[in-house]
């Protein structure tokens, strides 16, 4: 059994208990525990089943690099799938679920899969499933993805809010052990700004249940001191619970701080994404401890040396009351020191070594524990939880010499420096062969923006692991001046690499040993992976999913790295680790996109009228992060109904438009003319002050990239109009050009987009309708077509402009943005007599189909030229060069075989589906058939009484009257004419009155 | 995330504030030019592991265009200098030929 001991557990209150729940049963547990220790604590040894073979689990690890004990935290809106139970903190009322089992973790079919673990090797689906194709995405596929994942993912919207943070330091250290609290001090001494992040909730790191002595206090003693002068420093910000998630380029960190994980709905944000610019980064990030490789290391009750320490020290917990050791290192010891002064029995260390004389294992044999070296386990015996080793010699085959009845097994298999800060971003590691381990090598640390080294490892992070070399190495590493603080701690002798327990072991115990617990991989699937020819340990590590699990492979890469390398027979450093990534540990979704969720999502842009088309019922159509009005429904009408009675109020009265979102940017100066010569591929510098012209803008390939009216205010000064998703664009393109290429020119730019609110008047009764209001001439004589006038209307200051979209007699009228809703009441007000309606983006969509107008983006796709849309016209013939002349001259812009703008007319008055490509006869090199055109733009047209398209077709204006094919999708063909763009007022009579 | 410190402002700025704006130095080639003037000017981008010099506006700052030597494969900054340069200041190619002794130049 596991269970609370009477005494002891420094970092729970047993003043403080805390009822929750795991699988539906109640339990209790106490302020300061993990829902692993407090799980422990009620001898619920088992929390989860793994992915491949449902084999039952108990925690291996007392930290982040748990692969195991992965539950469901929460209901609802705040469930959560996947939480390590050894770092979630216990708080009265948590609830917490087991995952992958059905239907119940302690009887689970799954586990079928254990019985044919030996049909189910590395590769297996890979090979299994190749055959026959179709089965694979009919058959294979949803029964494996039924099948995939631990938890299930949450369905209700999450609950919780998330916010982010942007901080700047000098010196940002990552954990808050006695490496980092050292590193801290001499850093906040020499007056530099310093951040001290640690993942836990309690600062010290593992020193304080490891023991020795700092400066002549016990370390406990010695991190709170340290904590208190660090509190004092003004230039020392401290976080706990605060993970450095990953160092980015030029010392960018990310780092996930817990707020209220253990406090759910109290009202605070519940995490924090920190986004710190650090000048240099010291990650004490301290050493994670290694399995040992023997048959059935994954039995419930088996766990690292240092986690039942742990779970011993800081939360009271018994793992049992006999504990077999197994080790091949001085520092397991400690363990078996730890229980046997708890009062627990210790019946044996096996350590694989041959000698261990260190004064740790003197103290163990002075305390009566009897250690056998050059030992191992045979095997582990029972499933559900541990029964008893067999014992055998390490160095032979594994014939079991004796059976040792316990509860537990405590193994450990040396220590690996954590090193993924400082790997982030492409420091490199040496191996160091004395202590087995990667550890960084400081000739080749990742570099910042000066190139100066960016991260520095301090203590066990760099792999000084003894107490005295830790803060000595912290200390150097943040540059400390004068003494380091001396720690002291008992002489530990070297460790054994030991990857395979026994040595010799036959395949039968070589497949029960467990290196990736949560993925399942043994040591037979490496050695298999390496026998057919996966010998990258990036290969192997796909091929087998070794590290590929939420633990990232903190306990098994080393691990498998050693074994992948024995089967390879090569060095450990010329197999090479496969690459650290960040983040550190899983960061939440929700952390990441912070507050950018719902109406935050992106910035909403609101034109002065928007509150009024809102109220109006408006349904709205994002353009760019502008909201405009598709069409205003009136009730019981359809979107559609709406649009049809909509562009018929424009054909027959006349109807308001809010132009707003068009981009108006004004161009001035003395060289403004020849300027724009140089972005319009027609000429503007000829336009004469008062009158408007349209102009499009190609790119240096030729291709349209932009259109809008341009008008000349003054004789240095123009204004152009972009469109509305065009602007930000437009004005940095005429930046570019303005600052890097003609830098000597006199122009400048200015983009006036938001400060004018925009209406169109546009229909029959346009000019009738801005009369009523009057203040200012609007007639033909005063006001001629493609002319622009300033006065007033209704008493608001406006520029009007006689431009038209929509092919009626329309005025485009110019407010200050702060008038424009008073101009648009006014115009509502006046018109309700002559029946003035306003109009969306879907009916202007409509009319301007109707008159073959283009629109950038539907008629264009960035690799139509001005000819191809019969715009040949706006392509100045005697400037001596614009942007895009030179492209316009290649050879397939020229051909005459490219597609043109054309209309199409359904035979049957349909109208064509959107994007439909005209086929040709014959197959193309891929088997494809043939296109020789597609559909732009395709709408009902109320006018017509018929659907309207436009589209692009090979040669397409030579071939007026030719009917085209288009097959849809459901595979029926629709036949369309090619006909005219221009479908209504060809000669443009209705917009020049 | 990398942090350019722009010439005209003297911001260190962001990446975040920063548009990029692809390889410095390029000649226009206009009407008249040839076949495989226009077609280097439009296409031919060198992609060099190691030094490299680039264009970069601080779009969310000054509004200006500037240049920027950096290297690639380590992401070091050299410097940066206004867009309107037609080559990399004197001072600038001795540092970058002092960081990287093997460098051959930026042409």
């Amino acid at each position: 059994m596991t269970t609370r001991l009477a005494r002891g557990g420094r970092l729970i209150d047993r003043g403080a208990p805390l009822e929750f729940t795991f699988d539906g049963a109640r339990l209790r547990g106490y302020q300061g525990d993990t829902l692993a220790s407090a799980l422990l604590a009620n001898d619920r040894l088992l929390m989860g089943r793994s992915f491949k073979y449902h084999r039952p689990r108990g925690p291996v690890a007392s930290g982040v690099e748990e692969p195991n004990a992965l539950v469901n935290l929460g209901k609802g809106a705040r469930a959560e799938p996947n939480c390590r139970a050894t770092t979630t903190e216990l708080f009265d009322g948590l609830a917490a679920s087991s995952q992958n089992r059905w239907p119940s973790l302690d009887l689970d079919v799954g586990v079928v899969n254990d019985a044919m673990a030996r049909f189910l090797p590395a590769g297996f689906y890979y090979k299994t499933f190749m055959f026959p194709r179709p089965f694979w995405k009919h058959l294979f596929e949803p029964v494996i993805r039924q099948s995939a994942g631990l938890g299930p993912a949450p369905k209700d919207r999450d609950a919780d809010r998330y916010e982010q943070i942007h901080a700047v330091c000098d010196v940002l250290v990552a954990g808050g052990g006695v490496a980092g609290l050292t590193a801290a001090l001499a850093a906040a001494r020499s007056g530099a700004r310093v951040m001290v992040l640690d993942q836990a909730p309690h600062w010290g790191g593992r020193a304080p249940v490891d023991g020795g002595e700092i400066d002549g206090k016990p370390v406990e003693t010695w991190v709170n001191d340290a904590l208190q002068a660090l509190e004092t420093l003004p230039n020392v910000v401290l976080r706990s619970r605060c993970m450095v998630a990953g160092v980015h380029d030029h010392g960018h960190v990310l780092a996930e701080e817990r707020i209220a994980d253990h406090s759910p709905g109290d009202g605070r944000p519940r995490r924090r994404l920190w986004r710190i610019r650090a000048g240099k980064v010291i990650a004490a990030t301290g050493a994670l401890e290694r399995p040992l490789a023997f048959a059935g290391n994954d039995v419930p009750g088996v766990m690292l040396a240092s986690a039942v320490r742990d779970y011993l020290v800081n939360w009271g917990v018994s793992p049992g009351d006999r504990t077999v050791i197994v080790t091949n290192n001085d520092d397991a010891y400690r363990t078996a020191i730890a229980l046997r002064q708890a009062g627990l029995a210790v019946p044996a260390v096996l350590d694989a070594r041959e000698r261990a004389e260190g004064d740790l294992p003197q103290q163990a044999r002075a305390l009566g524990i009897r250690v056998e070296t050059g030992k191992a386990i045979a095997r582990v015996q029972g499933r559900k939880r541990v029964t008893g080793v067999q014992v055998c010699l390490q160095a032979g085959e594994g014939a079991v010499l004796e059976d040792i009845p316990c509860e537990a097994v405590a193994m450990s298999g040396g220590w690996s420096p954590v090193v993924h800060l400082w790997s982030h971003c492409g420091g490199k590691l040496l191996w160091d062969e004395a202590g087995a381990m990667f550890r960084p090598d400081p000739v080749h640390p990742p570099t910042g923006a000066s190139g100066q080294p960016m991260v520095v490892c301090a203590g066990a992070a760099a792999g000084a692991l003894r107490l005295g070399d830790c803060v000595t190495d912290a200390h150097l590493a943040a540059g400390g001046d004068g003494g380091a603080p001396a720690g002291a701690a008992p002489i530990e002798a070297p460790l054994a690499p030991v990857w395979v327990m026994p040595q010799g072991a036959p395949v039968a115990m070589r497949a029960k040993m467990w290196l990736d617990f949560q993925n399942d991989v043994k040591v037979s699937d490496i050695q298999l992976a390496a026998r057919e020819g996966f010998t990258s340990v990036e290969h192997a590590k796909r091929y087998t999913t070794l590290g590929m699990a939420t633990d990232q492979g903190k306990l098994s890469n080393i691990n498998g790295l050693a074994v992948l390398s024995q089967a390879l027979d090569e060095g450990v450093p010329q197999v090479g680790t496969t690459t650290f990534r960040p983040p550190y540990t899983p960061v939440a979704f929700g952390t990441l996109a912070g507050e950018a969720r719902g109406p935050l999502f992106q910035p909403l842009r609101r034109t002065p009228m928007h509150d009024w088309h809102e109220g109006r019922g408006a349904h709205w159509e994002p353009v760019g992060l502008w909201r405009r009005p598709l069409a205003y429904p009136a009730p019981g009408e359809s979107v559609e109904q709406a649009t049809r009675r909509e562009v018929l109020a424009v054909r027959q009265g006349a109807a308001l438009l809010d132009a707003s979102t068009l981009g108006k940017i004004v161009v001035k100066g003395p060289d403004a003319g020849r300027f724009l010569d140089m972005l319009y591929s027609n000429l503007m510098s000829t336009l004469a002050v008062g009158r408007c012209r349209y102009g499009l803008m190609l790119n240096e390939q030729g291709f349209v990239i932009d259109d809008g009216v341009v008008a000349r205010l003054s004789e240095d000064t123009f204004l152009c109009h972009t469109t509305s998703g065009g602007a930000d664009r437009i004005h940095a393109w005429m930046e570019d050009w303005l600052q890097c290429e003609w830098p000597d020119w006199q122009v400048f730019t200015a983009n006036l987009t938001e400060h004018y609110g925009q209406i169109a008047v546009a229909g029959p009764k346009a000019r009738a309708l801005l009369e009523t209001l009057g203040g200012m001439d609007v007639s033909a004589q005063a006001l001629p077509f493609m002319g622009w006038a300033e006065g007033q209307i209704g008493g608001v200051p406006v520029r009007v402009y006689r431009i038209s979209f929509t092919g009626e007699l329309s005025f485009e009228l110019a407010a200050p943005a702060g008038q424009a809703l008073d101009l648009w009441r006014q115009l509502m007000a006046a018109g309700e007599a002559l029946g003035v309606v306003p109009h969306g983006t879907g009916a202007l969509h409509v009319l301007r189909a109707e008159k073959g107008f283009v629109i950038v983006g539907d008629e264009t796709d960035g690799t139509v030229t001005p000819q191809d849309l019969n715009m040949g016209w706006a392509v100045s013939k005697t400037k001596a060069d614009f942007i895009g002349k030179r492209g316009l001259e290649r050879p397939a812009l020229t051909d005459p075989d490219r597609w043109r703008l054309v209309g199409l007319e359904t035979l049957d008055g349909s109208v064509l589906p959107e994007g439909a490509h005209a086929v040709a006869d014959g197959v193309n090199a891929n088997g494809q058939r043939k296109v020789q055109g597609r559909v732009t733009s395709t709408y009902h047209s109320p006018t017509l009484g018929r659907g309207i398209a436009l589209g692009l077709v090979r040669r397409g204006p030579e071939r007026l009257g030719e009917v085209l094919e288009f097959p849809t999708i459901g595979g029926a063909l629709v036949k369309a004419r090619i006909v005219d763009p221009v479908r209504y007022d060809k000669e443009g009579a209705r917009q020049n009155v | 995330m990398l942090t350019l410190t722009c010439p005209y402002c003297g911001v260190t700025a962001e990446e975040t504030e920063l548009t990029p704006g692809g390889q410095a130095h390029l000649t226009r080639f206009g009407p008249g030019s040839s076949d495989a003037e226009f077609e280097g000017y439009l296409f031919a981008r060198t992609n060099p592991k190691g030094v490299h010099f680039e264009r970069w506006r601080h779009a969310y700052g000054c509004g200006k265009w500037f240049h920027a030597a950096r290297c690639t494969a380590t992401l070091e900054v050299f410097g940066t200098y206004p867009a309107q340069a037609v080559a990399p200041p004197d001072d600038l190619i001795a540092h970058i030929k002092a960081r990287r002794p093997g460098w051959e130049g930026w042409t």
